[in-house]
This record gives structure tokens, sequence and C-alpha cells, in this order.
């Protein structure tokens, strides 16, 4: 008996729930819910009264202007920060009262800017993910996820790389892998395309869109409305704490509101080969004194 | 702002595939059938994702922590270990052979089996036994103890530099120490010092935990500065200590506070033994979980790790191996801040490894250094805490800048 069996035989005598997989949820179930979410800091609200229903099966992006609360948002819909109002569940379990045990089962959290205190590699990274299935059945599937997510953020080459001698982006993809591999029914993505090449950007979200496709409920905050509007099936506007807006690309991004969000004056239109909305900032024309 | 294009979210989630750098994330597995009581299929090597010719998962090879590095590691550990201890069993002012020492270690220990043979000279067997094998026992222990708190004090604050003696376990641990020998209490009879030692070492730790706490967590930022702050206190009730002790309370501290191993009896070894025993493979069930916590307070939380729970035992233990190490031997600087460093370059950071490494590593440092401790100078005992110290420093110091340098700095 290696010393690894022993210790995580010892770890499933002291908690006698740990082979309880969570269950599955059906395409189209709810899967995260916030209600009325609000945070007041030193009388401040930072967000207030925002209320939204992540299903299985989709992707909502969360937009909106610096300052606007989204990565306060997110913070709160995974637990870090204790709500001033309103609760956060995901499937039945409330986040701020839940064991983080059985949260890690449901849902994965990509961090803004992830960060590690040792220099482990790469694949020792990503193995980090399966961590909350240590006990369970599902620790037979390890090998192959971790494989798996290595493979779609194309982090195989540096599997045996140290995580602080990567790049800033090599190491966002690398964190996105560990989330990946923590296979979850809901995924929480903060600026999961902050560092990213244009690539990249692609890639991770194709692959956050396939997460989607097999029954994960995806919510990314994003910086890059365009990309929003490529990929998600909802999109949610941020806009000094409050939600002002909540629906499919189509209906959400209208010139008016973007307008009204982000302060100054810009151009939506469809592309004439493929029809998907294009949004840019109605600049004036180079060489022109302005 | 770019005006990335895209079909929108009728887009098939088949991917491009005129790009063959993209890869798709295909979630294609069989899907866990709904309820908890279902256990996944098990399942046949998936095909290839598109776009991955060259990696077939089937054949996945997650790579372990250099398997032949670390087991190289612990075999050359283990070797040392033994060496040195018989060795400084055999060395010292009444001289005798290695050979005997090692008879006589035999003859001890193979009980039925009959191998070896006591030391002719009697004294020198009495010399052994009484005198140099529990002061190598006790060294073996302290050092264990002090390099296996290190590994874990760094592990849960998330940072190399971080060290027993910053939480204030030793300052703590000193200054009750002082205090009985200044006051010249006796009511634990001869373990008196130690005792007081042991008791405010850990009330430091907690004490140092409980003022960091706000809101349910531990910022370490503050943790660190609470530590410095009970370490400047402490520091100033050992003055006070010291100021008004007389001369032979005054000696009997300035010896505490260099660090020996001088004394060492076999009744201190079986009062350490247990401690130890606890702290270590209290250490070893939570290795995986400090594995975790390096990716940061929150993340740790979303992979599953109960993080306040975690630190409060990690550091309760640490409290008990510093203060039960500190008790019997003083202070010994740099044990805990030079070994787990050391094995972190051979093996990497995985605490699966570097905690039961720097058990064997710590022992093998310390009872080496007392080892040198006893005979470098003729007829002179010095004290462990100054030579770590002397060695360890810039020891450190160098290491510092190389680690630096190499690994990307501290974070």
């Amino acid at each position: 008996m290696t010393a690894r069996s022993i210790t995580e035989l010892l770890t499933r005598v002291g908690s006698g729930d740990r082979h309880q997989l969570p269950p599955t949820i059906p395409d189209g179930a709810v899967a995260l819910t916030a209600t009325d979410l609000g945070l007041q800091i030193e009388g401040r609200w930072l967000l207030r009264e925002v209320s939204l229903e992540l299903r299985a099966g989709t992707v909502l992006a969360v937009i909106g202007p610096n300052g606007a609360g989204k990565s306060t948002l997110l913070s709160l819909l995974a637990g870090d920060l204790p709500p001033s109002a309103g609760a956060v569940h995901v499937g039945e379990l409330p986040v701020r009262q839940a064991h983080p045990l059985h949260l890690a089962r449901r849902r994965a959290v990509l961090p803004q800017q992830p960060r590690l205190s040792f220099p482990f590699t790469v694949s020792e990274v990503v193995e980090m993910g399966r961590a909350p299935w240590v006990g369970t059945d599902a620790e037979d599937e390890d090998d192959w996820l971790i494989a798996r997510s290595l493979t779609a953020t194309d982090m195989r080459a540096f599997e045996q790389r140290r995580y602080p001698t990567l790049s800033g982006g090599e190491q966002a993809r690398a964190s996105f892998a560990r989330v990946l591999a923590q296979d979850t029914g809901v995924l929480l993505l903060d600026e999961p395309t902050a560092a990213l090449d244009l690539r990249h950007q692609e890639q991770i979200m194709t692959t956050a869109r396939g997460c989607a496709a097999a029954g994960a409920a995806v919510l990314a905050v994003l910086h890059d409305v365009p990309l929003a509007a490529a990929y998600a099936d909802e999109i949610a506007v941020l806009s000094e704490g409050r939600l002002v807006a909540l629906g499919p690309p189509l209906q959400v991004l209208t010139e008016d509101l973007l307008e009204r969000v982000y302060g100054l004056p810009i151009d939506v239109f469809t592309h004439p080969a493929h029809g998907g909305l294009m949004i840019a900032p109605r600049r004036a024309p180079r060489g022109e004194n302005i | 702002m770019t005006t990335t294009t895209g079909p929108g979210p009728q887009r098939p989630a088949g991917g491009q595939p005129s790009d063959p750098g993209t890869v798709e994330f295909d979630r294609s597995r069989p899907k866990r059938p709904g309820g908890s009581e279902a256990t996944p299929p098990a399942r046949a090597p998936q095909p290839a994702p598109a776009g991955t010719p060259t990696d077939p998962p089937g054949q996945s090879h997650r790579p372990r922590a250099r398997p032949v590095r670390v087991t190289a590691l612990f075999a050359v550990l283990v070797i040392v270990l033994v060496v040195v201890s018989l060795a400084s069993a055999a060395l010292g002012q009444y001289g005798m052979s290695f050979g005997e020492v090692v008879s006589s270690v035999l003859h001890k220990f193979s009980g039925p089996l009959d191998w070896g043979h006591p030391i002719g000279d009697h004294f020198a067997e009495q010399t052994l036994w009484q005198v140099r094998m529990p002061r190598v026992v006790m060294s073996l222990m302290v050092g264990a103890a002090l390099a296996c708190a290190g590994a874990l004090m760094q592990g849960v604050f998330g940072n190399p530099l971080a060290d027993p003696g910053v939480v204030g376990v030793s300052s703590g641990a000193a200054l009750g120490a002082a205090f009985a020998i200044m006051e010249g209490y006796t009511f634990l009879g001869e373990y008196t010092v130690a005792g007081a030692a042991f008791l405010t070492g850990l009330a430091a730790t907690l004490l140092v935990y409980f003022l960091s706490r706000s809101g349910g967590r531990t910022e370490v930022v503050t943790l660190v500065l609470t530590g410095i702050a009970v370490n400047a206190v402490a520091g100033a009730g050992l003055a006070f200590c010291m100021y008004f002790s007389d001369q032979a309370a005054l000696d009997q501290i300035v010896f505490w506070q260099l660090g020996s191993l001088n004394g060492s009896r076999w009744p201190y070894v079986t009062t350490v033994g247990p401690f130890l025993a606890v702290g270590v493979v209290g250490a070893l069930l939570l290795a995986r979980q400090l594995d975790l916590l390096s990716l940061g307070d929150r993340a740790a939380r979303h992979v599953g790790v109960n993080v306040e729970r975690l630190r409060l035992i990690a550091i309760v233990l640490v409290a008990i191996m510093v203060a039960a190490a500190v008790a019997f031997s003083g202070i010994i600087a740099f044990v805990g801040l030079v070994v787990p460093h050391l094995i972190r370059m051979i093996t990497g950071p995985g605490h699966r490894v570097l905690v039961p490494a720097s058990v064997l590593g710590g022992a093998v440092l310390l009872a080496s250094a007392d080892l040198v401790a006893r005979t470098a100078v003729a007829y002179a005992d010095l004290p462990i805490g100054m030579l770590t110290a002397v060695v360890g420093g810039p020891f450190f110091f160098w290491m510092l800048r190389r680690t630096r340098t190499r690994a990307g700095g501290w974070a």
C-alpha cells in the first residue's frame, strides 16, 4: 500500500460523502441563480439588485465599462465575497453556506489574475483541477481529462514547463486548462481572453462554447464586446453596478444602449458575409484633422 | 476595438476545420447518468480530438514528480542519516571506533538474531547509550521537527520565505523559558523550563493567528505583520527577564537562547517523540491540500479546500512541532528555512514529496551540525544555534539571489 493510497483512505473515512457525485443538470435547466444580489462597501453600492439565471447548455457573457461591477459580480457568484443583499445558488446549494468541496464539484472558477506561490509544472497545475474528485469514482477519468484540457488550450507542448517561466498568456491558458479539468457543470470565467492573442482568444471561446454544447452552463466576464457578440447566447450588460440589459446579443447590443453605457459613439452592423454582429467605435476617418 | 467576427450563437460547435490550430474542446464523452448513485461508465480510449493527430490521448502520460530523482533523494537521505548518526555516536572526547558503535547498535536492536556485541570497555558502552545516543536521536528529532514545520509554514503562507520564527513560536517559547528561569519555577520539576517554553510558544502562535483574523479570513500580510509585532513584544520581555535575572539565571538564559543539544537525555527524547509524530503525520495528511493552497486562497477554495480550517490545523501542527523542539534545545535558526528550500530545488514544490523529504533532510542537517558543534573545537561544545546561523545565513542569502533569478521572483 503506497503512502498516497493510505492518505486517500484516511480522507475518505474522514468525510463520508466523498464518493457522492453531483447530479447532472439537464440542458436548459437553471444551473446557477443570483437573486437581488448587492454588495455595499463603505456606504457605496458596488453592485445592486442584480438577478440572473444561468442555464445549462448556454454561454452568458457579462460586459460593461471599467468599474461597472463585472468582477465584483463574478466574485459574488463564486462565493468569494459575502453579498450585502441577495443570495447565489449553484443548483440547490447556497454558495456562502455550502461546503467548498461540494461546490467545487459543481462549478469551476477562472480567476482574472491566476497566481501560483510555488513553481509547479503546467501539468501539476492542471492536475490540481482534479482535486475535488479525489476518492470518487470520477477519479478514473483524471488522466484523460487532464490530457484533453491541455490539448484544448494548446498547452500540450508546455506540460513540463514550470508555471512561473510562462508568459502571461500561457499562464492564463494553463489556468483555463485547470478549470476545464475540474469538469464541472458550471464555469465562471473572469476575463478568460484578456491576456491572449487573437488565435487563442478564438480558441478559448470556441472551447467555452464546446463546453456549453456538452451541457455546461458558462458565464464569462468579457471586455471585448465583439467577442461576446460572437460567442454568447445571452449578454448581460452592467453599468454603474446595475444590470441594465439581459438578453440575446441581437436584442441587447443596440447602438443606443452601447453608446449610453460606454459613453462614446458606437456603430453596430451585421457582417456582409456571415451576418454576425460587428461592433466598433465610430472613429473619425484617418488622416483628417479632428 | 477590433471587429472580431463570428456567426453568433448559431455557430455550430464543430469549430473551424480550416484552422488546424484551433482545437475543439469536445465534451463528447458519455454523460454521467442523472442522479448521484450512478458511476461514470468505464470509457474506452477516446479518439483524438480533431486537429491533434500527433497527440493520441490514449497514451496519456501524466508525469509523476520525477520518480527517479525522488527515489534517489530519499535513498541518499536515508544513507546519509544512518552514517552521520553512527559517526556522531562514535566521535567525541571518549574515543570509540565506528565498528564498535555499529556492533553495539546491532546488539541492542537485533533481538533474537543476536548480532554484534556490546563494546568491551564498559565505560564506553555506558557513554554511548547514556550520553551520545540520546543526543544523536534528539538532534535527529529536533531537526526533523524544525524542517517539517518550516515546510508546513511556507505552504500555508504561500511564501517560501515564511518561517516558524515569523509567526512568533520561537520568541514566544523563548520568553516562557526565560521567565521560568528568572523566577526559578519548579512546578514541573526538571521539565519546568521546557514546559513553560512549550506553553508560551503555542499561546503566541494562536494569539498571532486570532489577532490576524478578520471576517473569518486571514490575510497573509496581516498575519506576518502581526507576527512581527508579537516577536518585538516577546523580544522586549526577553530583555526584561535578562536584565532582572541574577548571574546564574542569566547564564542559563543566554545558553538557552544560543541553542544547544548538550544534556539531552532519554526522557527528553520520549517527550518530544509523540509531538514530532503527530506533527509529521498531520503534515503528510495536509500535503495535497497545501499544493492547492499555492493557487491562492480563493482559487484553493474553488477547488474544494476549506482554507480556514486548513490554515488553523497547519498552524497548530507547526506550534506543536517547533515548541516541542525548541523547548529542549533552545532557539536553532534556519533549519526550517534552508531545508525545504534545498528539497524544492531538487524535486520541485509538491508537498507530498517535500514534507517527508524535509523531515529526513532536517534530521540529517541537524545531526551533522551537532557533530561539528561537539568536535570542531577540542573540549568545547559550541552552541549549535550559532553554528546553524553562521552557515545558514549566508547560504540562505546566496540561495535567495539564485532562486530569484531562476524561478522568477517570490510573487
